[in-house]
């Protein structure tokens, strides 16, 4: 199969014989995962890029129309790798949307702590790749280390380092335990310690800041033209965070701001991320010392969950519930209706636009990825920049391939 | 009667000694697609550190690797990039399948997926999991390396064997796409 | 609120216009010659300046469906959380409707995807090409008549062997 683009060639008349062609990716480390440029250049000045994207295309939302509601929660863990549970939580979010659910209190809580501490894993991924890229690689692995923490959280939590699938339809897998609430407790300890390490290594770090400060600026007009959310809009001066302004699951308990910068540029989208992961400090600080007590999924009369094993064993009630929840022909009922749900995941707004027919299949599962939307700036945000700012800039997007491909 | 030797030499075979040397300077290129990359660098960074076993000098330029680590789903848009990095490689060479999705697909039997990556490139070592945890990978490294060990030979006869020849599974999928069948097999030559 | 206000609008501005409401979420149904100006309507006078996404639905298969594409857009407003869906039916011969990326530039991906996946044709749009499957592929794969597997696409490659190099 030819590499090339069908129609990079005749979409720049303007070409002139100086400019030349560097082909960047699929297979380059500061690609992160698979996606690849055409890059067009004087010198060492990009004119122009062609984003080229599709190598990691596997039909996700193909698949989601043969997995049921609960089974789905597996293949969106592997959406958007580096922060799974914010996106099982946008999917189960989604379905209970368009079911009609209200979570209890406890399960609401676990959902905001499980979807802070991704957003902590995933900044810290985000800002430890970029600057990887540009050259700091302590940075990097003090991210990581703390990566690990988090892994060993989720790992307490349901057994899983990273592919979680710990949400389910009205509830969650099961209860969040002492030694969790434990190890969370201790996170939240030595945390801020090593991020405030971390920006002591880069805040003002000024080969760092050289290379960020006034790369791919995005103005604020820009940023609501070309549709972005989450911190990229945010660095560019949108306020618009959907926890503040359509506050779902407990989000509307809790004391935290929305962190926004005016700049725009590679430097503020990190900023902000840094200033999230505080501000998400925060959060998780209070969820874990007011998690309500109570069932943590919704009763049996919902038939939406597998009910508490005591109930299957000791009421008929439960009994039935359960033996018709796991048959073919009955499962989960789901109005014949659609209903769009979302999140604001880490990288931005997460979103799934779900079609039931009544059935406990989805008929159309589609998610509204926020790295699809935020890499398509990226032509914009490069041209008239150099070729090492073309690292800069896809790191401070935090570009995911799974989930910009699907 | 046994020669006399001094203390600091040891008698070897030559095919024992060039497989010492490679099993321990496997260079591995991470050609890293999905989830299992993340495990991937995890194996790299600070607290599994793979440095620890010999295999640790990621080279992201095939050109100076030997070691192939295919980390996450390949998909058809992909397939010719992976074959064409395969073939940049200087024999010897070797590649893992890391994770399900590389080895069989995983749970993405759709229609842009490919099901296995050996049914398109050799591979020596397949690593289990969705996605492995990074000892399973060291686990895999180890063994890799016992294998070279055990049955490399200094001109490379262990890759002639048959079963290393031939994709592992029978092709049942008809090619479409209005080309004439592309799944014909060159005839065998016999190298040397 | 602004929701309401921009649905009651819509309706008395644009007749046909149907609108429902399914959890709270607001809906409307537009013909698919008015979609841009409806779409334009509630950019400029109804706050609506964010695009969320453009999707589309196969309903081959669905009961009682009546059309068998339904184009669904998302937008929302900038501050005060307020959501509407629009949707509008197209059918089989020609899918074809009016570009937006005259309105938001971040349309231009989405409605490659679109296209790339169901088919649907944007009339206007600058570079309407496939975007996630390959130059070559030849179906859409969304759409309910094709299956989950495939038509063998995926192997459709050259095995390599040991010592080819």
């Amino acid at each position: 199969m030819p590499l090339t683009i069908a129609s990079a060639e005749s979409a720049h008349q303007d070409e002139r014989d100086y400019l030349w062609t560097l082909n960047f990716g699929p297979q380059h480390p500061a690609t992160h995962t698979t996606l690849r440029l055409v890059l067009k250049l004087d010198g060492e000045r990009v004119v122009d890029a062609v984003p080229d994207i599709g190598y990691l295309h596997s039909g996700f939302e193909k698949i989601g129309e043969h997995l049921d509601y609960n089974q789905y929660v597996t293949v969106t863990d592997r959406m958007n790798y580096i922060s799974p549970m914010a996106n099982n939580v946008a999917w189960h979010g989604a379905v209970e949307q368009l079911m009609g659910i209200e979570l209890t209190r406890r399960c609401q809580y676990i959902r905001v702590i499980i979807s802070e501490l991704a957003r902590i894993s995933d900044h810290l991924l985000c800002v430890g790749a970029m600057g990887l890229d540009t050259g700091a690689f302590t940075f990097f692995l003090y991210g990581f280390y703390q990566r690990e923490r988090i892994y060993d959280i989720f790992e307490s939590l349901c057994g899983a380092r990273f592919t979680n699938s710990y949400t389910r339809v009205g509830g969650v897998m099961h209860d969040m335990t002492p030694l969790t609430i434990q190890k969370i407790r201790d996170f939240l300890h030595d945390f801020p310690k090593t991020l405030d390490d971390m920006e002591r290594l880069l805040n003002r770090n000024r080969i760092f800041v050289d290379r960020t400060k006034d790369v791919g600026v995005l103005t604020r007009d820009e940023a609501i033209q070309r549709c972005t959310s989450g911190p990229i809009a945010r660095a560019s001066g949108v306020t618009r965070d959907l926890r503040k302004d359509e506050p779902y699951l407990a989000y509307a308990d809790f004391d935290f701001r929305v962190c926004c910068a005016q700049a725009g540029d590679c430097f503020a989208r990190y900023y902000v991320r840094m200033a999230e992961m505080h501000e998400s400090l925060k959060i998780l600080q209070q969820a874990i010392e007011n998690l309500p007590a109570g069932p943590v999924n919704v009763g049996i009369d919902e038939r939406a969950h597998l009910p508490d094993k005591s109930q299957v064993y000791q009421t008929i009630e439960g009994t039935i519930t359960h033996f018709e929840m796991v048959m073919n022909n009955r499962g989960i009922k789901v109005p014949s209706d659609e209903a769009y749900g979302a999140v604001e995941a880490p990288n931005g707004e997460l979103g799934f636009y779900v079609v039931g027919d009544g059935s406990d299949v989805a008929y159309r599962a589609r998610c509204r990825p926020p790295s699809f939307i935020h890499f398509a700036t990226f032509p914009h945000l490069i041209r008239g920049h150099t070729l090492s700012d073309v690292v800069a800039v896809l790191g401070s997007l935090n570009i995911i391939a799974a989930e910009l491909d699907r | 009667m046994a020669i006399e030797l001094p203390d600091n030499v040891m008698v070897s075979k030559l095919d024992q000694l060039a497989s010492w040397c490679r099993k321990n300077s496997l260079w591995p290129m991470p050609f890293a697609t999905a989830c299992c990359g993340i495990e991937l660098m995890a194996t790299g960074a600070s607290r599994h550190d793979l440095a620890r076993f010999g295999a640790e000098v990621f080279r992201f330029s095939p050109r100076q690797c030997d070691l192939m680590i295919v980390a996450g789903r390949v998909v058809m848009k992909m397939l010719p990039v992976l074959q064409r990095i395969w073939q940049q490689m200087h024999e010897p060479k070797w590649c893992i399948s890391m994770g399900a999705c590389a080895s069989t697909g995983g749970v993405f039997d759709t229609y842009a997926v490919v099901q296995g990556i050996d049914r398109f490139i050799p591979v020596d070592m397949y690593v289990p999991g969705c996605p492995p945890r990074p000892e399973q990978l060291i686990q895999a490294i180890i063994d890799l390396q016992d294998k070279i060990q055990n049955e490399g030979t200094i001109l490379g006869q262990e890759f002639d064997m048959a079963s290393r020849q031939q994709p592992k599974r029978a092709l049942v999928e008809l090619p479409v796409l209005g080309q004439s069948p592309t799944f014909v097999r060159p005839p065998l030559e016999v190298r040397r | 609120m602004i929701t309401g206000r921009a649905v009651d609008a819509l309706t008395a501005r644009f007749p046909g216009v149907q609108s429902d409401e399914f959890r709270g979420q607001a809906r409307v149904v537009v013909h698919p010659d008015s979609l841009h100006d409806v779409l334009a309507f509630l950019r400029d006078e109804h706050q609506f300046q964010l695009l969320i996404d453009i999707t589309c639905v196969d309903y081959l298969h669905y009961r009682d469906a009546t059309d068998r594409y339904g184009l669904v857009y998302l937008l929302a407003t900038l501050e005060q959380g307020a959501r509407v869906t629009v949707r509008t039916w197209l059918n089989d011969p020609d899918p074809v409707i009016a570009t937006v990326t005259d309105l938001w530039s971040g349309a231009d991906w989405l409605e490659r995807e679109v296209w790339d996946m169901f088919g649907i044709v944007f009339v206007g749009h600058p570079d309407l090409r496939r975007i996630l499957l390959p130059d070559q592929f030849t179906s859409h794969p969304l759409r309910k008549d094709y299956p989950l597997q495939g038509r063998g696409e995926r192997h459709n490659f050259t095995a390599i062997r040991r010592g080819e190099a």
